[in-house]
């Protein structure tokens, strides 16, 4: 039998030099990982080593974008239009919410207007698309194909049909990584709809859930109660569902109700999302206002006195193609 | 010399495929399953060419991989140097394992990975995992013969074309 038995691999003994081998590359990992966790020039390091990075995401993704469109292929027809029957219900429906919305929103810009809120209404989105990539299994992150060409920045909220997914937390050129709500690190601060409390919802440890663990005793908190963006702490725009509470229960002190809430956002299955463009007020008081009173437009109200209707009357997405540069704005608009 | 070049082109192709098998997604429910490939393929070669796999070697991998996965810069580095400098002490021992004592072995290195990936975790203020998190070990260990198997054969193969 022929044992290999020269210095590089002993039978039993290992030698000093390996030993010191070792510690000097896990010295030299935990230096990296501590100047990584400390941030800073790491991060241009890896922005630079995206040239790598990127072309590898796009391969990798391929298989799970060939497996969607095998699904698609061999679909059958009565699945598809099926499929394509609902979803023009559905637009009609949504298309025929906007249209009586939209005379809502005209009104709500003009009373704001008059107000001099620097609230809107507008969203300045950015249609982007999955790829799919693993980054880790419990680490609720998600792959965009969009990045620092096509202006994304770090801090941009994701959203879906349903709500908030996450935000922007790493970005390439080309393509960028968002944190989900669900990670356990992420906090959004949320407002229960029904009720107006503020709290702040984390992502939780176990899956797919979000947990609000400081809740006040005297709350009132029910479940089935829709959770919605906040705005406070300028970083996700106020109004957005976020969640719906499933369970509330006492915390093992008593000092709190502990929730549970089950994400608005299609998580797992979203394959097109949107990034909004800057939208949120930043922290801190607001500027101050420079003049008093109505606007300029609005003080000779008689002859646009009569007509409230909508000036927009089918507000819809174009969506724009994700290497564009461009960002679409939803309506409704409201411009008197 | 044309030969050492294929199997070096091998060898690195197999763990460059690793990687890309870590990238690649599962459908959800079989997210917890999926085994550290490149830390399996490393560990292949380690007890096939143990003169190849230097704990350098190791040491790139890792961060190639952390570059990838955008994780903590370093964090997979130590993991797999660790590894791979144990299983090198034992190299020559793990070869003459049954199979299902190399499984074992295995299991044991793939848990080891695991408790350090989540001291550095903890370290680095992370929640604790889920219990899921312990599963994929136990499928490395038990997708190993196969594992082995397959790049054996492959690997005959090719020595086979060659010669």
């Amino acid at each position: 039998m022929a044992l290999n038995r020269d210095e590089s691999s002993p039978l039993f003994a290992g030698s000093v030099a390996g030993t010191l081998r070792l510690i000097v590359y896990l010295a030299l990992a935990c230096v990296l990982m501590v100047l990584d966790h400390r941030g800073g020039w790491l991060n241009s390091v890896r922005y630079g080593l995206s040239l790598i990075v990127e072309p590898v995401y796009r391969i990798a993704g391929l298989p799970s974008q060939g497996f969607h469109a095998a699904t698609v292929a061999f679909a059958d027809r009565q699945r598809l239009t099926e499929a394509n029957q609902r979803l023009r219900e559905d637009l009609l429906l949504a298309n025929a919410k906007l249209n009586r919305m939209a005379s809502v929103a005209e009104q709500n810009a003009r009373l704001k207007e008059l107000l001099d809120t620097q609230h809107s209404l507008n969203l300045n989105v950015q249609l982007a698309r999955l790829i799919g990539v693993d980054l880790g299994t419990f680490r609720h992150r998600i792959v965009l194909n969009v990045g620092a060409r096509d202006q994304v920045k770090p801090g941009q909220v994701v959203i879906d049909a349903r709500g908030v997914m996450g935000q922007v937390v790493d970005v390439m050129p080309t393509t960028s990584v968002a944190m989900l709500i669900t990670d356990p690190n992420h906090a959004i601060p949320v407002t229960v709809e029904r009720t107006g409390l503020r709290t702040i919802a984390y992502g939780s440890r176990a899956g797919d859930m979000l947990t609000l663990p400081n809740i006040p005793v005297s709350a009132d908190v029910r479940e089935g109660d829709k959770l919605v963006t906040s705005g406070l702490g300028g970083r996700f725009p106020p109004g957005f569902p976020v969640g719906e509470i499933r369970e509330v229960a006492q915390t093992p002190s008593g000092m709190f109700l502990a929730a549970q809430a089950r994400p608005a956002a299609d998580l797992d299955r979203s394959e097109d999302v949107l990034l909004l463009h800057d939208l949120a007020e930043g922290a801190g008081p607001p500027a101050p206002a420079t003049s008093s009173g109505p606007p300029a437009d609005l003080a000779m109200p008689p002859q646009s006195a009569a007509p409230t209707l909508p000036s927009v009357t089918s507000p819809s997405v174009t969506p724009v193609p994700a290497n564009a540069t461009s960002s679409s704005a939803i309506a409704p608009t409201g411009t008197p | 010399m044309n030969r050492q070049r294929i199997r070096l082109l091998w060898f690195v192709a197999t763990l460059v495929m690793s990687l890309f098998l870590m990238l690649i997604p599962l459908p959800a429910p079989l997210m917890p399953l999926k085994p550290y490939w490149p830390a399996l393929v490393l560990l292949y070669w380690c007890l096939q060419s143990g003169d190849r796999v230097t704990l350098g070697l190791a040491f790139c991998v890792g961060v190639g991989a952390d570059l990838f996965d955008g994780v903590l810069l370093g964090e997979q580095a130590l993991r797999l140097t660790a590894m791979v400098f144990i299983a090198l002490r034992f190299r020559s021992r793990l070869r003459f394992f049954p199979m299902w004592q190399q499984s074992l072995a295995v299991l044991g290195f793939l848990l080891n990975d695991r408790v350090l990936l989540l001291l550095v975790r903890v370290l680095g203020g992370d929640a604790l995992p889920p219990a899921e998190y312990w599963i994929s070990p136990f499928v490395g260990a038990a997708l190993w013969p196969f594992l082995f198997l397959i790049l054996d054969d492959l690997r005959a193969r090719l020595r086979i074309h060659e010669a």
